[in-house]
């Protein structure tokens, strides 16, 4: 075994292992490096999309398009989550990192993959959009390259669950894994079903671009690229609700109201999850409506209970800790005198509440199997998973980084000033950023469309003057996140490069294992004195005001269509 | 101790639960299950349900079928490629034909009357946008997808294309006249 030291860092506490301490840092680099480049690229999607602008010529705004979303929803996002994953077990369970040259190797892989995928993009024909349907082919080098980048991140997986079992063997805490922890351990195993089903489609697929394979069904393409590229998302959900967990422990010392309660919560998700890939195939032929109905709401919604559950636990969690601090008066101060000047928290709190309201209810809406007709392929769905996956994941993301700046990066944080802004101004732009994309898909305009003009078309539709005011809205609010995005970029890189480097903290060869906690009275009635969450509660009917009233607003609106049947 | 410690108490799973946490996982639930009821319901007594009748088809054969109810049907022909406008009696089968980059022929059904309408893509996937009714379907290349549609608004529908399909696709528009 080669030698390896931990140091415990004086101004968290946590324990970072030296060879998964680089690791975490290569793999958040490379993430952030991937969120720049499609940062750079959604400039040009909105400024194209924005009708008074309307940017870029067509074959490079698709291209744009194409570019912007793999960087996005999968570069980015996946790095990222391979360093959440080594810093929940490794540092969390303080044990060193399971085969960390592997680990490297795995990197290597997801870097040559992510790169040989952006060069056959932008050398121009392999614009095919981020889901690449069949029989639209892209060049070889399209799919090798998430391919590669597939193979390694499920290596990353299996060193993640390779540490968690060096983590139980060397008695290096005991009990129960964190509440954390068993969030990614969720997240990873939805990663393993995801991936595989990815090399399941697009490994025939690559083979059809080589001339090996003759033809790959469409329907069947979509049927297992969806399991791919919806669970993919799911991989997300279960990996910020972990930092979410985790900042509302790190910010308030807070504990899950239940651990009980939390844990199943993750536990529905490994179970259901992944169904909701029938939420791309609602619309399509061939399908039995039996199949859709029992898939699409995650076998009876079990997955929504599961997101509603996590919905009140962790800002219940938090009105706990706040409350036994002494900030009892009425329902909110527990709220109010949260340290919303800690982009840590905003940034997590901002991301909660914009994918509980705003990606989440969509999410329920347009998963309906019926209801799912007035917004298929309409820039509704965008709308909605840029609620979930910048407002949720992203969003999530970049407020721990601003944890990990001083704690892994050892920098003091540049332009804090900059950086106590940038939850609002990102958050914020975003959120109204979905909400007109949705507005403007609920009146019908059309994704991944150059141009709603239709310029050139004899028979021309005119969409209504809202759906273009909205779709300019699109363009400016845009714009606004992306400002957002680039302060996180320049604190976040300006901290790396320049910012003031600080004490490691003690080092030691051996680890030291997390001390085992008495069992106090306290730890056993925490959480559970009665109602003890009384403005969470609150907060939480409002959502469900909201979810039924905006749920039966769309029933009545499909009730007005053509009969279908 | 906290979220991202081992659970302080060694039997987690006894640990009692909180009103606030039963309660809204009861409420949740039910909810759960009335938005469940409601997706099975609107099949009984809901008006707007997606078919699922659907058959595997091949370019030539559609082709023949849509060919031969314009051949029956044409009332006359729009825009500068002559496209047939085609008015089939009410109750019949209805062919459209989604191909890069665009959609033919052009339909004329009548207000009130059911059709069986067929769908399918000669290449790529294409999308089915009704406007400004906002009805979308995919449509996939290879597979016949008969829906059958009852308009209820006399009016010139637009048909858009909303799968993207290449270079042209946001000029591939067409029409559906209800009289």
């Amino acid at each position: 075994m080669s030698a390896t030291t931990y140091r415990t860092c004086p101004r968290s506490g946590l324990q970072f292992e030296a060879s998964a301490e680089k690791l975490m840092i290569i793999n958040a680099v490379t993430a952030v490096v991937a969120l720049l480049v499609g940062g750079i690229l959604a400039i040009g999607v909105v400024l194209t999309r924005w009708p008074a602008v309307h940017w870029l010529d067509a074959d490079t705004f698709y291209m744009v398009l194409t570019a912007h979303g793999i960087d996005m929803l999968i570069f980015w996002i996946i790095f990222f989550e391979v360093a959440v994953l080594y810093f929940c077990s490794s540092t969390l369970l303080r044990c060193r990192l399971a085969t960390p040259k592997l680990a490297w190797a795995a990197y290597v892989l997801m870097l040559v993959g992510a790169v040989m995928n952006n060069v056959a993009v932008f050398q121009g024909g392999s614009s095919v959009m981020m889901t690449s349907y069949v029989p639209m082919m892209a060049s070889s080098w399209f799919y090798l390259g998430l391919i590669l980048f597939a193979v390694g991140a499920l290596i990353a997986c299996f060193i993640f669950f390779g540490t968690l079992v060096i983590a139980k063997r060397d008695k290096t805490y005991q009990g129960s894994v964190p509440l954390v922890t068993f969030g990614a351990i969720t997240a990873a195993i939805i990663a393993v079903f995801t991936i595989t089903s990815g090399a399941i489609i697009l490994i025939p697929t690559w083979l059809m671009s080589l001339g090996v394979v003759q033809s790959v069904d469409a329907l069947v393409y979509r049927t297992i690229w969806w399991a791919f590229g919806h669970s993919s998302q799911q991989i997300n959900v279960a990996a910020h609700i972990s930092i979410w967990y985790a900042v509302a422990a790190i910010a308030f010392g807070a504990k899950p109201m239940s651990e009980r309660v939390s844990r199943m919560a993750f536990l529905l998700y490994i179970l259901f999850l992944q169904l909701a890939s029938a939420h791309h195939l609602l619309a399509d032929p061939g399908v039995s409506t039996a199949w859709k109905v029992v898939n699409t709401s995650y076998f009876m919604y079990f997955a929504v209970l599961a997101s509603m559950i996590h919905g009140l636990t962790i800002p219940g969690a938090i009105e706990v800790a706040q409350r036994a601090k002494g900030y009892n008066n009425g329902l909110f101060e527990w709220l109010r005198k949260a340290p919303w000047g800690n982009p840590v928290f905003s940034g997590m709190f901002i991301a909660l509440i914009g994918f509980g309201f705003l990606g989440g209810i969509s999410g329920v809406m347009m998963g309906t199997e019926q209801l799912n007709m007035i917004i298929h392929n309409t820039i509704y769905v965008p709308g909605h998973f840029h609620a979930t996956v910048v407002v949720g994941t992203t969003l999530s993301f970049m407020a721990l980084t601003y944890f990990l700046i001083p704690v892994l990066f050892r920098r003091e944080m540049i332009a804090p000033t900059l950086a106590k802004w940038q939850p609002y101004l990102f958050g914020f732009s975003m959120y109204f950023f979905c909400l007109v994309m949705m507005g403007a898909g609920t009146l019908g305009v059309s994704r991944r469309h150059w141009d709603m003009a239709f310029s050139g078309a004899a028979m021309a539709y005119e969409w209504p003057g809202a759906a273009y005011l909205m779709m300019g809205l699109v363009g400016m609010s845009g714009v606004a996140a992306i400002a957002g995005g680039a302060i996180y970029i320049y604190v976040t890189v300006g901290s790396l490069l320049w910012g003031k480097k600080l004490d490691q903290g003690a080092v030691s060869e051996k680890f030291t294992p997390i001390p085992p906690t008495a069992p106090t009275v306290v730890a056993q009635s925490y959480g559970s004195a009665g109602f003890t969450a009384p403005g969470t509660f609150a907060l939480a009917m409002v959502f469900l005001v909201a979810f039924v009233l905006y749920y039966f607003v769309n029933w009545k609106y499909l009730s007005t269509l053509w009969g279908l049947a | 101790m906290s979220a991202i410690h081992p659970p302080s108490e060694r039997v987690w799973w006894k640990h009692p639960l909180d009103r606030v946490e039963g309660t809204w996982i009861l409420i949740s639930f039910i909810w759960c299950l009335v938005m469940f009821g409601m997706m099975v319901g609107w099949h009984i007594w809901g008006k707007q349900n997606l078919s699922t009748e659907t058959y595997k088809t091949t370019p030539e054969k559609f082709s023949a079928k849509t060919q031969a109810m314009v051949d029956k049907y044409t009332v006359r022909t729009e825009t500068a490629d002559k496209i047939p406008v085609v008015a089939p009696p009410a109750g019949s089968d209805v062919y459209l034909i989604a191909r890069l980059w665009s959609f033919w022929p052009i339909l004329e059904l009548e207000k009130g009357k059911t059709y069986r309408l067929h769908l399918t893509s000669m290449d790529y996937n294409h999308g089915f946008s009704l406007q400004p009714a906002n009805i979308n379907v995919q449509v996939v290349p290879g597979y016949e997808h008969v829906l059958k549609i009852t308009p209820n608004q006399a009016g010139t529908y637009s048909v858009v294309c909303n799968e993207f399909c290449g270079i042209n696709h946001h000029a591939m528009v067409s029409r559906i006249y209800v009289k």
